[in-house]
């Protein structure tokens, strides 16, 4: 069964995934379109409940709009330029490089020619938000789709055009070439064109082995204006008699707002004041001068009762739980008590993991604009649409008056689905009667934000002598179900998710829970092999039938020559595991100096079915494993009564350069297997890898992520 | 308090009417439209705001306008020169790093101030150099391999 996400069966949204706008939605009619991109020729993909409506001969859309389950659309203009829409965002992932080059490869163009318009809510179709790793296997097989479907309607429009047999006909570099010599380009074909087509059926496509632009190394598109300063991101942007907009933020999480004072504020020269509700902010010429009638505000606060700490949270986790058995995320195979009964060594444990921020290099940002009843909001979101749905609700306007822009932002690793900044800054625009932008401070994003889960694991497991498991029992609190379930052959297992009481907002990070759930799993397992005396990596593949996953941890230790002793005073460790179609397993190597943990090699085996592009790959790898290194060792929110107490890189230390090991990635192709996203998967090994080796290392048993925020005690 | 009405920018005089405290950052974007220097922390730790004041390496969010006002101010935006791009600007295309960008500026500013003082930096020196400026986005070993490439074709 698919579901509205589209996801392939067996992946599991979690909740916070799922927080998006329900209805497909299209508002742009034909006339606006050719309006707003000059005439041409464009070709729509329609995804499947429109496919559905039209066999069922239902009558799709009518006066005047276009068909409402749009994913993708190209237009190819009289001058014979390529443009791409698609809703996903360019966040750093590379898509806006990747998509056009699959635009590129079916519609036999140079990439350079094709240009990507990206997640602007008026010109481009609805998209749920980028996340869950979906662009490569979703996004880019629909462009290509498109790009080959118009690329026949032009092979059409020429054979029709010298009446010849359409068969005789080639599409080659930008033109379609007949066996005669006979050339015509696409901008000539589409000259004075107002065609538009809706792509039902599977148009002819090269399959991936015989792709010459799509996969291939490329520049990033428009890398120039990335290194040379030009790229202007929501945060850079500027609009003519632009205010600079700040927020009033209360002390502590939870606190109202009794009364606030705002005179002094008003008397400063180009300061503009806005109350409403709860609500208060300033906007004025310059972002010091906001700054400072911010300051002037004098504000009351009552702040609510005694809140969770971050010493307590873990115990509060299973004081609030709920769900459990039969409930969301829940497995049950066997009988524990047989289990247990059939087992030599039984062991039992309590796994931590902290709330930790994504900390994206740009913070939130938004601009505002109002034009009479109509609003426009720059922003840097994973979610355009749901944005927009959250102004439309925010001013009670419709959504077709909200128009969201998202410019190639300084990254999101799943924090920027909801950006209230954009709210805010509209706020402020309304009353300013002016455009006006906000930039969160680093503390505010630190603060006011949501956070990966921090979650609690406990585990109970049995396995025979010989090393055969027999029992599992996982009970995780608050993190999420993403891989909860184990890739190992376990005859008994009871598998529980509980929902708690969270003090911290929470949500989306690279690879969701999975790196909470992998790590406990993978640190379980560990401990097992070494109450049983058996070679971890021997452990794992004996209970393992999983040929993907084997295949990656024998490729990782491969690479890294597991199974020798490791030099005095290093360690070693290893851990695998899977999420969202994706396989990976990494080794590590370390040494404890002093007491800080020196991590000195890094092996990481990753196989996410046909592999699309292995620079893009392999630098999503790396970036996902340097990632993983600050989870594991040092970052962890501290909080206490409602507040966030190091919302700053001073005190939330993210991985730097010297942080780095040797990295080694070795990618496994499955050119048989459908492709699977790969920027959030490759982060969920290293942690436990680590922890491993930490103990190889020193037989320091480390069970909570962060696991060395300050050194190690040997 | 009096406002600072002059700064010499990427080697022009630039008139502006900037609060003294006002940090250098704010002014060059925001009043000088030099937006290749970002704001990622507001306490020179992140490194995404480097400029060059006087060809050191600087953190513009915590350098007042004021004391950058006597100095020679150099940008991201100097570096391109009748339109071609500086070695290192090459070099981070080149070798992809960057993901999503946001902090390349600072790290080629960075980059470009350790090539000054020492043009054949070992990795160490270069690892060294760079500490204080993160990607968040994790490609360190790509911005390394990027300054030791141009380090070693002897250009910059």
């Amino acid at each position: 069964m698919k579901n509205q996400f589209d996801f392939e069966p067996g992946f599991e949204p979690e909740r916070y995934e799922l927080d998006a706008a329900p209805a497909y939605r299209f508002t742009l009619g034909r006339r606006t379109f050719f309006k707003s991109v000059g005439a041409g020729i464009v070709v729509a993909l329609m995804v499947e409940r429109a496919l559905a409506q039209q066999e069922s001969g239902r009558r799709r859309g009518g006066g005047g709009r276009t068909p409402q389950d749009i994913g993708a659309w190209l237009h190819i203009g009289e001058d014979g330029a390529v443009t791409g829409y698609t809703g996903k965002v360019e966040v750093g992932q590379n898509i806006r490089t990747s998509l056009a080059q699959a635009i590129a490869e079916e519609l036999r163009v140079p990439v350079e020619s094709v240009r990507m318009v990206m997640a602007d809510t008026k010109l481009t179709p609805f998209d749920a938000g980028t996340f869950g790793s979906r662009t490569t296997p979703d996004m880019a097989r629909r462009l290509r789709q498109v790009a080959a479907a118009a690329r026949e309607l032009l092979i059409d429009r020429a054979a029709e055009e010298w009446k010849v047999d359409r068969t005789t006909l080639s599409a080659e570099n930008g033109s379609i070439v007949g066996k005669d010599g006979k050339k015509m380009g696409y901008g000539d074909l589409t000259k004075g064109q107002k065609l538009t087509q809706a792509v039902a059926e599977n148009p002819p496509m090269r399959s991936p082995d015989k792709w010459d632009t799509a996969g291939k190394p490329a520049r990033k598109a428009n890398a120039h204006a990335f290194v040379s300063g030009q790229h202007k991101y929501t945060s850079d942007m500027k609009l003519p008699g632009m205010l600079y907009g700040k927020i009033l933020r209360p002390p502590s999480f939870g606190a109202t707002l009794v009364s606030v004072d705002t005179k002094a504020a008003e008397a400063m020269p180009g300061v503009v004041v806005v109350r409403d509700g709860e609500f208060a902010g300033v906007a004025a010429l310059t972002e010091f001068a906001a700054a400072n009638a911010l300051k002037a505000f004098k504000a009351e606060w009552k702040s609510t009762e005694q809140q969770v700490s971050g010493k307590d949270v873990f115990d509060h986790f299973k004081k609030s739980a709920r769900g459990g058995e039969g409930g969301r995320g829940s497995t049950k195979i066997g009988s524990m008590e047989e289990g247990l009964g059939a087992a030599d060594v039984k062991l039992q444990q309590k796994y931590t993991v902290a709330y930790i921020a994504h900390a994206p290099l740009e913070p939130r940002a938004a601009l505002a604009q109002w034009e009479g009843e109509n609003l426009t909001v720059w922003t840097g979101t994973q979610r355009p649409f749901g944005v927009r749905g959250d102004l439309a609700s925010a001013f009670r306007i419709s959504e077709d008056k909200v128009r969201v822009i998202v410019p190639d932002t300084g990254s999101g690793y799943g924090g920027k689905h909801r950006v209230e900044a954009a709210t805010e800054a509209a706020r402020l625009a309304k009353a300013a009667g002016k455009p006006v932008k906000i930039v969160w401070t680093r503390e505010e994003e630190m603060t006011w934000a949501y956070f990966r889960p921090g979650g609690l694991i406990e585990v109970s497991s049995g396995a025979r002598k010989d090393g055969a498991l027999t029992a599992w029992e996982f009970h995780n609190y608050n993190s999420g179900g993403s891989a909860i379930r184990p890739l190992y052959d376990i005859p008994n297992q009871v598998v529980q998710l509980h929902d708690t009481n969270t003090p911290l907002k929470q949500g989306s990070y690279r690879a969701l829970a999975s790196t909470a759930n992998n790590f406990a799993r993978e640190t379980h397992m560990d401990e097992l092999a070494h109450e049983l005396k058996i070679e971890p990596l021997e452990f794992r593949l004996k209970n393992l039938k999983d040929a993907r996953l084997r295949a990656v941890l024998q490729a990782a230790a491969k690479k890294f020559d597991w199974g020798g002793k490791p030099a005095k005073g290093h360690g070693v460790g290893i851990a695998g595991g899977s999420e969202k179609g994706g396989y990976v397993a990494t080794a590590v190597e370390l040494m404890i100096e002093g007491d800080r943990v020196k991590l000195l090699r890094a092996v990481t085996a990753f196989e996410c079915g046909a592999i699309v592009n292995p620079d893009h790959l392999k630098s999503q790898v790396e970036g996902a494993v340097v990632m993983g290194i600050g989870g594991a060792l040092r970052e962890a929110i501290q909080f206490e009564n409602g507040k966030i107490l190091n919302p700053r890189f001073s005190r939330y230390q993210v991985p730097r350069f010297s942080d780095v090991p040797q990295l080694e990635t070795v990618l496994l192709d499955r050119k048989d297997l459908p492709s699977a996203g790969a920027g959030e998967s490759p982060i969920i090994a290293i942690a436990p890898a680590i922890g491993n080796a930490i103990f190889s290392a020193c037989g320091i048993r480390l069970r909570s992520l962060p696991l060395a925020p300050d050194g190690v005690k040997v | 308090m009096a406002n600072v009405t002059q700064l010499r920018v990427n080697g022009a005089k630039r008139e502006v009417n900037a609060e003294d405290e006002r940090s250098l950052l704010s002014v060059l974007r925001d009043d000088l439209e030099l937006t290749g220097a970002k704001y990622g922390c507001g306490e020179g730790r992140c490194g995404a705001c480097t400029v060059l004041i006087d060809g050191l390496p600087t953190r513009s969010c915590v350098t007042s306008v004021a004391k950058a006002a006597t100095h020679d101010i150099t940008t991201v935006e100097n570096l391109e020169r009748d339109g071609k791009l500086h070695p290192l600007q090459e070099a981070f295309i080149e070798a992809g790093a960057m993901q999503c960008g946001y902090c390349t500026c600072g790290m080629i500013m960075s980059a470009v101030a350790l090539l000054r003082k020492t043009p054949r930096p070992s990795e160490e020196q270069i690892v060294e150099a760079m500490d204080g400026n993160i990607c968040r986005c994790g490609i360190y070993s790509r911005i390394v391999a990027a300054i030791a490439k141009v380090a070693k074709g002897g250009v910059a």
